[in-house]
């Protein structure tokens, strides 16, 4: 054990603190999202939203956490007890990874993977598996009917949701995040990449079962869909899962078009935080002020306008900088 | 006493002169029909069972046809003591009929012996008819040969007994307590099983088997216990199977054992979102049995009243009706409207949603002061409320993606199924009973009536919003022309009589102690008040023996046929399209089920 010297550990454990912390943050964040989701919506709803626990409804989160945690965890006599248990796990776990590849600062992040972005869409590809096991395993009809949905709907919004972001890749010739990250030091890839900015924030917001794009749950259509069945804390993974999924996907435009951690004047994280806020706030925004499109239209408008449109966006990417590259030899 | 003056209001044949008695006459003799002289204001014919068919056919193919089968009864009339100009009868099962060219009504009676409870289904002629045929079979038990589904409708399967029997007992203390044991909740739970096969369903096409899917009774987007079985290829709807009666409360029943006055709060809970919308037909009705005319001033704080809760109701339904499309917030938007006129309502019947406060003969109570300045509020409030959801709901590209062409009918189709009030209008057919047939004094009020074009779930969206705006400019010219005099009229049934009048007056005080112990005493006849309500046609057919009660009582509803008629509608469209439908429709249960 001779090589367990200070010099190897300090960094090891540093590096392990760090992913903690990080881990902590994305979960707390999640969680913490749930109320200020029911402030935001309240402020914008013209009612107040939760704020009779603690100053301003600052506690809320607290007696959700133990109402949750003493409600009585009833699996169905006619479900399928292995996969119900799972999909909950699958769910929350699979985008609570992918927090791994983000780069919060210059010198903090997990992991700086060289496939970076491609390890986020294997994870949204596995979360995929959490609704289809919560839908099959509930043995109910409506759970069954968000489940198809769901699978549908993430599968063919995952084409173009990989596609929207290789421009980026391509403008900074790696898929590391935090190559991206640098490359964007003189401007925010969302000015070249616009169209790739769109296309992958509406899929990112189809592929966190978010509304416009909660066709899953359809709480008017399908009464909660995949999750109808859950209750307790298998509902509160669910539950807290779609939250740090909101996070991660804003997470992850910040990092993509916005640049990340650059800006001025201010450090580095506090531009991260506030981008990654910003885009949070967006999605429940959008949540208060539209309808729902029918299942239909949702996938038409993927296969039809967004898959092309990235696309064309990728082949002009490709064309400039093949345009502008050195001629070489 | 009262009885005295209740019997000097002459009786009047109204109808009787009506061109299609004659038609009628030249066409199946003199002798086939009986004339029932009633206060309805229609001509009421006794029918043979053996010429019904051929009658309701001949009344369809006339020049200006009976194109609507508007509701469909019985009576039993086996206690009945006053029967006087009526062929014998142990029950009578009633058709009511709709012109619209002729702008009237028509109620054809079929008299039926206690040995032979039997009729033919006119479900050939009129499709409506089945589910009210459904219903009088079983209140009644009375049987329609050829019927496609004879099955109980509002009551359990399980059920024995008839309610609206004379014989079945009104109150629960008159059965054995209720117990329910373990088998008899299975029981109960088996007889709710779907079973496709009966309903002339399959289970199974060459290519696909059906998934059957109880959407309800308890679902968010159900409005209240409504069940509808779906058959869904995918998500297709290949077929749907609307189940009511979770919401029956006997109000038919209970009508026949309060007095006339203390009945009135019941009417408030039939639509319930509809508040004092619904004692006006009832007292419109009580009124005409009694001879009553109502002041100028009653007549306009009614119609203001009615007015407010049109908004409100429509208020709730644009809410809803967004939320059904999965827009979150204009209910929170439409709640906040609710509540401003609930503060007007609430001053002026100092109750929110159930106020029973028309009384026989006026209204509860004057006008308080400072109402003017309320409404007026709430006036300047609303106008600028409805442009801003105009322009940003239904205006909004998404919202008319999933309503424009979603479960769209025609004017015919509307007529077949009894289809009334903002849904037929949105199919471009202009009828508004508040202009065809206007009553309490509507005819003094400047509005419009909105009509739509493709009778889509959009226009019956569409529908709504600009009736609030009429109804917000019937609202003001209440308040600029509201006339002064009493709110109640002067007349011995009013009920309860003026208190001024009461504390002052041993005669009046008298009346007053009889009419709230034991109620008014009504003379031997029969009246109907239809109303536009909030959801369509609304009606009471009240039928009165000479007593301080009703002897029956029909109440004729406009969600009722509106849910009969979603599966002629439905089919091959998509769940969520169903959603948007229910959501279109504008239903409460309570005002289905009664």
């Amino acid at each position: 054990m001779s090589w367990l010297t200070p010099d190897v550990l300090v960094p090891i454990v540093l590096a392990i603190l760090k992913a903690l912390v990080i881990l902590l943050c994305a979960v707390l964040g999640g969680a913490i999202l749930t109320v200020v989701e029911r402030r935001l919506l309240g402020l914008w709803q013209d009612r107040y939203g939760p704020n009779r626990v603690g100053p301003f409804g600052s506690m809320q989160l607290i007696a959700d956490m133990l109402k949750i945690f003493f409600k009585e965890d009833w699996v169905p006599h006619f479900a399928d007890r292995k996969l119900f248990s799972l999909a909950p796990v699958i769910a929350f776990s699979s985008l609570l990874l992918s927090f791994m590849i983000i780069p919060v600062t210059p010198n903090w992040g997990v992991a700086d993977m060289n496939i970076g972005i491609l390890f986020f869409f294997a994870m949204a590809g596995v979360n995929v598996y959490a609704v289809l096991f919560a839908g099959y395993a509930s043995a109910n009809k409506y759970a069954l009917l968000g489940a198809m949905r769901a699978s549908a709907q993430t599968l063919s919004y995952e084409v173009f949701m990989g596609l929207s972001v290789m421009g980026c890749v391509a403008l900074a010739g790696s898929f590391e995040m935090r190559d991206i990250v640098n490359a964007q030091e003189g401007f925010w890839f969302v000015i070249p990449q616009f169209f790739g900015f769109c296309t992958f924030l509406v899929a990112g917001v189809a592929v966190t079962h978010r509304h416009p794009f909660d066709q899953p749950e359809a709480e008017q259509e399908l009464a909660d869909g995949y999750h109808i069945e859950y209750s307790s804390m298998k509902f509160g993974l669910f539950f807290i899962g779609e939250y740090v999924g909101v996070v991660l996907i804003s997470a992850l435009i910040a990092t993509l078009f916005f640049g990340g951690w650059h800006g001025p004047w201010l450090p580095g994280i506090v531009w991260f935080l506030l981008k990654t806020g910003l885009f949070v706030m967006l999605f429940v925004l959008l949540r208060a002020s539209i309808p729902r499109p029918r299942y239909d239209r949702v996938m038409q408008f993927g296969w039809k306008f967004c898959l092309p449109l990235t696309l064309i966006n990728l082949l002009v990417t490709g064309a400039l900088i093949l345009l502008n590259a050195p001629a070489s030899s | 006493m009262t009885t005295d003056t209740a019997l000097s209001n002459t009786s009047r044949a109204a109808g009787e002169h009506d061109p299609v008695v004659d038609e009628l006459r030249s066409r199946f003799g003199a002798e086939a029909f009986t004339l029932q002289p009633t206060l309805t204001g229609m001509p009421v014919v006794w029918v043979a069972r053996e010429q019904l068919l051929e009658v309701l056919q001949f009344l369809r193919s006339l020049a200006r046809p009976y194109v609507m089968l508007y509701d469909l009864h019985g009576i039993d009339e086996r206690l009945r003591v006053h029967r006087e100009e009526q062929p014998p009868a142990d029950f009578t099962v009633f058709y009511q009929l709709m012109s619209f060219d002729r702008n009237s009504d028509l109620m054809l009676k079929v008299a039926l012996h206690e040995a032979d409870l039997r009729l033919p289904t006119i479900t050939g002629i009129f499709p409506n008819a089945n589910w009210y045929e459904r219903e009088v079979f079983d209140m009644f038990g009375i049987d329609f040969a050829g019927h496609p589904h004879l099955t109980r409708v509002l009551m359990p399967p399980t059920w024995n007994g008839h309610p609206l029997r004379k014989d079945y007992p009104a109150r629960a203390t008159e059965f054995d307590p209720y117990t329910l044991t373990m088998e008899g909740q299975d029981k109960e739970q088996e007889a709710l099983r779907f079973d496709p096969e009966s309903w002339g369903m399959q289970r199974h096409s060459e290519e696909t088997d059906f998934m059957f899917l109880n959407l309800g009774p308890n679902h968010p987007s159900a409005h209240g216990v409504f069940r509808v079985v779906l058959q869904l290829d995918g998500e297709e709807v290949v077929d749907c199977v609307p189940d009511i009666g979770y919401h029956h409360r006997g109000a038919e029943k209970m009508a026949e054992r309060q007095s006339w006055h203390s009945y009135i709060p019941y009417t408030d809970r039939i639509d319930y979102t509809g508040g004092v919308m619904n004692n006006f037909p009832y007292v419109m009705a009580v009124e005409k049995l009694a001879g009553i005319t109502v002041t100028p001033r009653a007549q306009m704080i009614r119609v203001m009243m009615a007015e407010m809760f049109r908004i409100n109701s429509h208020l709730l339904f644009l809410g809803t009706y967004l939320q059904d499309l999965g827009a979150m917030t204009p209910v929170f938007y439409t709640f906040s409207d609710r509540q401003k006129a609930y503060n007007v309502i609430e001053a002026v019947t100092g109750f929110r949603m159930h106020p029973a406060w028309f009384r026989i003969g006026g209204v509860a109570h004057d006008l308080p002061q400072g109402w003017d300045r309320l409404v007026r509020e709430f006036i300047d409030w609303m106008n600028p409320r409805l442009d801003e959801y105009e322009r940003a709901m239904m205006d909004n590209s998404l919202v008319r993606e999933r309503t424009v062409d979603v479960a769209a009918f025609s004017t015919q189709n509307a007529f077949d199924w009894g289809v009334t009030g903002p849904n037929l209008r949105a199919t471009g057919y202009q009828y508004d009973l508040r202009k065809a047939r206007p009553y309490s004094g509507y005819e003094q009020f400047d509005f419009d009536v909105p009509v739509g074009t493709n009778g889509d779930a959009f226009d019956r969206g569409m529908m709504r919003l600009e009736e609030m705006r009429q109804s917000v400019r019937i609202i003001k010219q209440c308040l600029e022309n509201m006339p002064g005099g009493d709110y109640k009229a002067d007349h011995p049934l009013t009920t309860p009589p003026p208190r001024e009048k009461m504390l002052k007056h041993i005669e009046t005080l008298i009346t007053h102690f009889l009419q709230v112990s034991w109620g008014p005493v009504l003379k031997p006849n029969e009246s109907f008040q239809m109303i536009e309500a909030t959801k369509g046609l609304n009606s009471y057919y009240l039928t009165s023996d000479g007593n301080t009660m009703s002897y029956r009582t029909r109440i004729r509803t406009p969600s009722y046929p509106h849910l009969q008629h979603i599966p002629s509608v439905m089919n091959g469209g998509f769940v969520p399209d169903l959603i948007a439908h229910l959501g279109s429709i504008d239903f409460v249960m309570a005002d289905v089920d009664r």
